[in-house]
C-alpha cells in the first residue's frame, strides 16, 4: 500500500508514492532522486543522513516519510545558490574539513541549522550542534574550525 | 597547525620544491561539500536486485542440513546462492602474490568457523524481501568446540580451526609455524644487564567503522562483461580476487571506484564484490550487496587482537642491551592479511632503537573469532603500543627521563639494525627534540645537542662481530643529579628538576647547521630520499 506525499525539497515542490513505514532517507534517494543525502547506520546514530525539516536538523533514516508531508526539507543539494557556494562550503574546503566526504552532507546541514538560528556561535555551541554527527577521518577539529570560520565570514559579509 | 622545520637537515635538501610545504586542496573536495561525489551507492539502475547474506550464529559448528525451500518460494526472491554455486569456493587474499594457501570459502558448505561466516545468499527485489525470506531458511548445526584465545589455540589438543592450517598457525616459507628474528645473543646479554624487565601487552580488535559501509553494485554489460561499482580501497586487488573466485578473466570485469566513504584498512578484504558479481551472473540483473551497519560492526574484519610479551635488559646508564619479543596475532578463522601483518611486525622489531641483541618469535594464530585484516599501520601499531609502554617503564627503572632515554637509544645513521640493514636517514632524535620543545619538556643540554648524524655505527652495535653483546662504553654520563620521575608525570616549567650541567660527551656535537639558501650545492639530487640515497 503506497501513500502519496508532497513536500518542499530545497524550495521546489516534490511528490512521491511511499510505502507505509518508508523513511525519508530512502524516499529522498530512491523516489525523489536526491543522492546528496547519505545513509551510514540506518538507525539514527551516525548523523550522516541529517537534513533540515522546517529548519530543524533531523536524521532522515529514522524519520517517517509520511510525517514530512507539506513540510520544507533542506539537503546539501540546495545549499549552494547556483554557482555560488554557501560560506560553510567555502570554509569546509579552506579548512580541510572533509576527507572521505561521506559525513560531510550531514555535517553541513547540522552546521547550517546552527548558523541559521545563531549567526555568532561559540566553539561550545558548534560542538553541541555537531555532537550527533560522527566523522571517522578528520578528528573533528578542522570541522569545528570551519564552522566558526563560516560564521565569521558570514557576519563580515552582513556587516 | 602544519609546520615545516626546515632548520633540521637543511643542508640535505633543495628548498625549491613547489608543492611540498604548501597547503593544497583535495581534488575531490568540491564534490564532498556539494554532495555530488559519486560513492558506489550513488549509481542508479532499473530493476536493481538486492543480495543479503545468511550468516552463522555459531563460532564453530558443522552444518548438518540446510532447508531453503520456503525461502526460495518467498515473495520477491529471485535466486538463492549456495556454496555449490561459487565457481572457486576457496581463496586467500594474498594468493594474488603467491603468499599463503587458499583457506577461506566465499560461502561455507560443511563447517562454519566464526560467528557471522556467510552460508547462503538470497537475491530479492528488495532488501526487506531478502531478509524476510532469510527468516524462512532452516539450518541444523552440530556445534563444535571453539577456541578464542591465541595461546589456548597453540596448546596440544586445542580445537583445530582452519582446515588448511590444522595446527592453528600460518605456515611461513612452507615449513615454519612462526616468523623469527635473531640478532646477537639475548640470553647472554640478559645475564650482563643491570635490570631485566618483562611485561605482557594485549591489543583488542578494533572496528574501522567507516561511515559508508562496505558494498558494491554489479551491472551486467555486453559481451559477458560486468561493471562493478564498489567501495573497495584496493580496486585491482578486488578485481583480481573477484575474477579468481568467479573463474572469470579479469578483462570481463570493469571496476569503478575510488570514491570511498572511509576505509582505514577495512575495505581491502574484497568483502562484497565476488558474491555480488555471482548474483548478477546468476540473475542477469543489476545487484547490490550492501553491508548493514550491524554487519559492518559485527562481521566486517577488524584490526586483529595481538598479544605481545616484551623482555628487555637495560644497563644503569640507560643503554638497552637486549630485547626479546614473543607475539601472537589473532588472525581469526582465516588468514586474510594477518600473515603479512606478522612479517611487518617482525620487520619493525625492536622499534626505532639500536639494541645489539634482539630475539623475536611472532605467530599468526587461527581462532574462532572474526577474521582480522589491515588497519592503519597494522602489524606495527600494537607492537609500538607495547614497546613504548615498555620504554617508559624502563626509563623509570633506570631513573632517566623517558624522552632522554629514547634519544639515548634511538637509531643513528650508520647503526646496524637487527635485520642487518644499516640505519639511514634517521630522524627520531630530532623529532624527540622538537616534541620536547613544543611541550616545554626540559631536556638536558647534552640530549638537546645529540643528532641522528653523530655517534652511530659500529661502536654502538658491536662492530663486525655482531653475534656477541658488545662491551661498549657508556654513550653518556649516568644521570646522577636528576631525581627520578614517574613516566607520565609532566614537570611544570617553573618547578622543573635542576638540570645537570652539560657533561662533555663523545656524541655531543654542534647543533644542526643553520638553513642554507635554496638550491644548496650539497649535490644530492632532488627526491633522492625516495630511493634511500639521501644520506649515508
Amino acid at each position: 500500500m503506497k501513500t502519496p506525499i508532497q513536500f518542499h525539497l530545497n524550495g521546489e515542490e516534490v511528490a512521491a508514492f511511499v510505502e507505509s513505514g518508508a523513511n525519508l532517507l530512502d524516499t529522498l534517494r530512491e523516489s525523489v532522486g536526491d543522492l546528496s543525502v547519505k545513509g551510514g547506520c540506518w538507525q539514527g546514530t551516525c548523523g550522516a543522513c541529517t537534513v533540515l525539516i522546517d529548519g530543524v536538523p533531523r536524521v532522515s533514516c529514522v524519520t517517517l516519510a509520511e510525517t514530512c508531508a507539506g513540510k520544507s526539507v533542506e539537503t546539501v543539494a540546495g545549499l549552494r545558490h547556483g554557482p555560488d557556494l554557501h560560506p560553510l562550503q567555502h570554509a569546509f574546503m579552506e579548512r580541510f574539513a572533509a576527507q572521505c566526504g561521506y559525513c560531510t552532507p550531514g555535517m553541513l546541514m547540522a552546521a547550517k541549522a546552527l548558523l541559521d538560528r545563531n549567526p555568532s556561535p561559540t566553539r561550545a555551541d558548534v560542538v553541541d550542534a555537531l555532537c550527533g554527527n560522527v566523522c571517522r577521518c578528520t578528528g573533528y577539529e578542522p570541522i569545528i574550525e570551519a564552522v566558526l570560520d563560516a560564521a565569521r565570514s558570514d557576519n563580515r559579509r552582513r556587516a | 597547525m602544519l609546520e615545516f622545520r626546515k632548520d633540521i637537515f637543511a643542508d640535505e635538501r633543495d628548498d625549491n620544491l613547489i608543492e611540498i610545504g604548501q597547503p593544497t586542496a583535495r581534488q575531490d573536495i568540491l564534490g564532498h561539500v556539494t554532495g555530488t561525489s559519486p560513492y558506489y551507492d550513488d549509481h542508479r539502475f532499473g530493476n536493481l536486485l538486492h543480495l543479503k547474506i545468511l550468516r552463522s550464529p555459531h563460532a564453530h559448528a558443522r552444518i548438518r542440513s540446510i532447508d531453503d525451500s520456503a525461502a526460495a518460494r518467498a515473495p520477491g526472491v529471485k535466486r538463492i546462492i549456495r556454496a555449490a554455486d561459487v565457481p572457486v569456493n576457496l581463496n586467500t587474499l594474498l594468493s594474488l602474490i603467491q603468499f599463503g594457501k587458499d583457506d577461506e570459502p566465499s560461502l561455507a558448505s560443511d563447517v562454519v568457523r566464526y560467528k557471522g561466516e556467510p552460508i547462503l545468499g538470497i537475491v530479492a527485489t528488495s532488501e526487506r524481501a531478502a531478509l524476510e525470506a532469510m527468516a524462512l531458511v532452516r539450518i541444523s548445526y552440530d556445534q563444535l568446540p571453539a577456541v578464542f584465545d591465541v595461546e589456548e589455540a597453540l596448546k596440544p589438543g586445542a580445537p583445530s580451526v582452519n582446515a588448511t592450517y590444522p595446527k592453528n598457525t600460518f605456515e611461513y616459507y612452507g615449513k615454519y609455524d612462526h616468523q623469527k628474528l635473531r640478532f646477537g645473543e639475548v640470553e647472554q646479554a640478559f645475564k650482563q644487564a643491570d635490570i631485566v624487565l618483562e611485561d605482557r601487552y594485549q591489543m583488542s580488535p578494533i572496528e574501522h567503522a567507516p561511515i559508508e559501509t562496505n558494498g558494491s553494485i554489479t551491472v551486467p554489460d555486453t559481451n559477458g562483461r560486468f561493471v562493478v561499482y564498489t567501495s573497495t580501497q584496493a580496486l585491482f586487488f578486488s578485481l583480481d580476487t573477484s575474477a579468481k573466485i568467479n573463474a572469470m578473466q579479469s578483462n570481463q570485469l570493469h571496476f569503478i571506484g575510488g570514491t570511498v566513504g572511509g576505509g582505514f584498512g577495512g575495505k581491502v578484504d574484497t568483502m562484497t564484490e565476488p558474491l555480488c558479481i555471482l548474483a548478477a551472473r546468476l540473475t542477469g540483473a543489476p545487484v547490490r550487496y550492501r553491508f548493514s551497519r550491524h554487519e559492518e560492526m559485527q562481521f566486517g574484519s577488524p584490526r586483529g587482537a595481538e598479544r605481545i610479551y616484551v623482555k628487555d635488559g637495560v644497563m644503569k646508564d640507560g643503554r638497552i642491551v637486549a630485547r626479546l619479543v614473543r607475539a601472537y596475532f589473532d588472525s581469526g578463522a582465516y588468514t586474510r592479511l594477518s600473515s603479512y601483518a606478522v612479517v611487518k611486525c617482525v620487520a619493525h622489531i625492536p622499534g626505532p632503537y639500536t639494541i645489539p641483541n634482539v630475539h623475536a618469535d611472532v605467530f599468526c594464530v587461527f581462532t574462532n573469532r572474526t577474521p582480522a585484516t589491515a588497519m592503519r599501520g597494522f602489524g606495527v601499531t600494537a607492537l609500538d603500543f607495547a614497546l613504548e609502554c615498555q620504554m617508559d617503564k624502563l626509563a623509570v627503572a633506570v631513573g632517566m627521563d623517558p624522552l632522554e632515554f629514547r634519544i639515548l637509544n634511538a637509531y643513528r645513521d650508520g647503526d646496524m639494525k637487527a635485520h642487518r640493514r644499516e640505519a639511514k636517514n634517521c630522524a627520531l632524535i630530532e623529532c624527540a627534540q622538537v616534541t620536547a620543545e613544543k611541550a616545554n619538556w626540559p631536556l638536558r643540554d647534552e640530549f638537546r645537542r645529540m643528532s641522528s648524524r653523530q655517534g652511530g655505527g659500529a661502536a654502538r652495535t658491536g662492530g663486525p662481530d655482531r653475534t656477541r653483546a658488545p662491551a661498549i662504553a657508556p654513550a653518556v654520563a649516568p644521570p646522577a643529579a636528576v631525581p627520578q620521575r614517574v613516566a607520565y608525570e609532566r614537570p611544570t616549567p617553573v618547578a622543573a628538576p635542576p638540570k645537570a650541567p652539560p657533561s662533555p660527551s663523545p656524541q655531543g656535537g654542534p647543533p644542526p647547521s643553520a638553513p642554507s639558501p635554496a638550491g644548496s650545492s650539497h649535490g644530492a639530487p632532488r627526491f633522492s630520499s625516495v630511493f634511500g640515497t639521501r644520506r649515508r
